[in-house]
């Protein structure tokens, strides 16, 4: 079962404890956005095979929204931060780089 | 390859050899440098696509390249439920076109998939669900799909084993579609794969794609772990590693993978002679014809590749439906297993055109494409021969999520099935 440390309260969370509430960072759009602009907030997903950047609120706890990064593949969690960030913060990014060297990808945004 | 008929003569002939004389269903040729349409990915919908395409179209230079083996993804890992009795009109008219090939598929192919027509009941457990149910079986009625809403009595009378007084969830009634129910999954991949093979086609397995090469916006072929080939036309079905494909050709899609899991129980006398779908519990059972209850539950919510079940959701699916069928409560569940579907935004699949030319892509299917092999896969073959939609694929195409032109299915196929 997946666990993950909500950065708030600090407790290890199982997955039945968490509400997941999918890709993280998404920027949101407002009124005179494109219909692209809306198409790719709404819908259009990274959905990677590897490092994911993710929404959980620690829904049977605190209550509260966090983030979270994860390995779709193997499940492994690198880190959990703060739902007051628009990008994961250096040292998520330090964690990811030590276990998966060469991760980041030119993906199409 | 010549394909040998499969027939009761055949079965003499062979029993009266030991059994010596069975050709192999398919073959597994080393790729050819060239192809005027690779399908990537052997699942159902890629290798009913690569069918229809020679079987409709002509279309006969068509290679099937699988990372795996055909039919390991998740058509080998589904629960079979087969039904058409959906909301909107486009899946409706998608759904029932599937569901009447599967009634002459077994023929079709020469090969016997085991369709099963015995009905599929859609419990209502709550007076929305009565509500939601009665406005589908209308829906359906003017689409010319027969559906019937059934009191709770005529449930008890086709399922006898069920508890329809339920304390926490009291069955009202259901939606009975008497010509939905189930296939053998492996035998509708063998099956397409041998016809496939017999017209020629080439069938790749264990050879993954690995890049998608492209000239001046148009695809020009795939890289693979048995080296390039290329191409004329591409058709991408790969269910779950949908998104892993669209980024090799460079774009995104408006899906996400999650797991979604099944377990069987140890086998049983006959009990249960129809498909029974329970969606506020989130379960659903049928009994094969080995006689073991095969129980699916709902998917994951979060993003997922790996294939597997999770202690929790067999919890969960399994207390929720011991309610409704009490005797199912001492059964010793035998396997559990899990497979990677790939959900849109409005629970309906997309057959569509890309932003790279000649490249064409099937998926979106989620949790309940099984039902669709045939129907999409002649719908797709449609698209790719011609290179623009005929009418059942029109309304699915990537587009509609920029127009807004949804087809809401979240009633329907928003719970696994
Ligand atoms: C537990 C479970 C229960 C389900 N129950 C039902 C049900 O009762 N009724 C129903 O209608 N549907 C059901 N479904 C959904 C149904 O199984 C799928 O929608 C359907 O099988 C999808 O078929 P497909 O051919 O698109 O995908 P798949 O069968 O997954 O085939 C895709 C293939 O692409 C291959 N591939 C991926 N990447 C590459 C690559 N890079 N190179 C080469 N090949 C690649 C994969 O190995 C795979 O074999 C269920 C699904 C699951 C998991
Ligand atoms: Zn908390």
């Amino acid at each position: 079962m997946l666990s993950l440390r909500c950065p708030y309260c600090g407790v290890e969370a199982e997955e039945t404890e968490l509400a997941p509430g999918g890709e993280a960072h998404l920027v949101r759009q407002g009124p005179g956005s494109s219909d692209e602009d809306f198409e790719t907030y709404l819908f259009l997903r990274e959905n990677p095979k590897g490092v994911h950047f993710e929404r959980w609120r620690h829904a049977h706890g605190c209550g509260k929204w966090f983030h979270a990064a994860r390995c779709t593949v193997t499940l492994e969690v690198f880190g959990t931060y703060s739902a007051q960030v628009s990008a994961p913060p250096e040292d998520i990014l330090a964690a990811i780089d030590a276990r998966r060297p060469g991760w980041r990808r030119e993906g199409p945004r | 390859m010549g394909m040998r008929r499969y027939s009761a003569f055949a079965v003499a002939r062979e029993a009266a050899r030991y059994h010596q004389g069975w050709a192999r269903a398919w073959d597994s040729p080393a790729p050819k440098a060239h192809y005027d349409v690779i399908v990537i990915g052997a699942g159902g919908h890629g290798l009913a696509t690569a069918y229809y395409l020679g079987k409709t179209h002509g279309v006969k230079n068509v290679a099937v390249i699988e990372k795996g083996w055909l039919g390991g993804g998740n058509t080998g890992r589904n629960t079979t439920i087969i039904r058409s009795n959906y909301l909107q009109d486009p899946s409706a008219a998608l759904y029932e076109k599937a569901r009447s090939l599967y009634e002459t598929l077994s023929q079709d192919l020469n090969y016997n998939i085991m369709f099963s027509p015995r009905g599929v009941i859609m419990l209502a457990q709550t007076e929305h669900e009565v509500r939601g149910w009665k406005r589908t079986a209308q829906a359906n009625a003017l689409q010319g799909i027969p559906t019937e809403f059934i009191g709770p009595r005529r449930v008890k009378e086709l399922v006898p084993i069920m508890n329809i007084h339920g304390p926490r969830y009291p069955v009202l009634g259901g939606l009975w579609q008497a010509r939905g129910g189930t296939a053998r999954h492996d035998a509708v991949a063998w099956g397409l794969a041998r016809a496939c093979s017999a017209m020629g086609m080439d069938i790749i397995q264990n050879c993954e794609v690995t890049a998608i090469r492209s000239e001046g916006g148009q695809v020009k072929g795939i890289e693979t772990t048995k080296g390039a080939i290329s191409c004329g036309k591409l058709a991408i079905v790969v269910a779950g590693h949908s998104g892993v494909l669209a980024e090799m050709a460079g774009f995104r899609l408006p899906i996400e993978s999650v797991a979604l899991q099944a377990l069987v129980s140890e086998p049983i006398k006959p009990c249960m002679d129809v498909v029974v779908m329970a969606n506020t519990v989130h379960g659903y059972m049928s009994q094969s014809d080995k006689g073991e209850m095969v129980i699916g539950g709902g998917a994951d919510g979060f993003n997922n590749y790996t294939q597997r079940g999770s202690f929790q959701h067999v919890e969960e699916t399994v207390r929720a439906l011991c309610e409704t069928f009490p005797i199912i409560s001492r059964l010793k569940m035998l396997r559990q297993w899990g497979g990677i579907v790939d959900m849109t935004g409005d629970r309906s699949p997309i057959l569509s055109k890309t932003p790279l030319g000649n490249c064409f892509i099937n998926c979106g299917w989620g949790t309940g494409g099984f039902k669709a092999i045939p129907g999409s896969g002649w719908a797709m073959a449609q698209l790719v021969a011609k290179g623009e939609p005929g009418p059942l694929a029109a309304a699915f195409g990537l587009e509609r999520f920029r127009e807004g032109r949804f087809i809401d299915e979240s009633v329907a196929a928003g719970v696994a099935h």
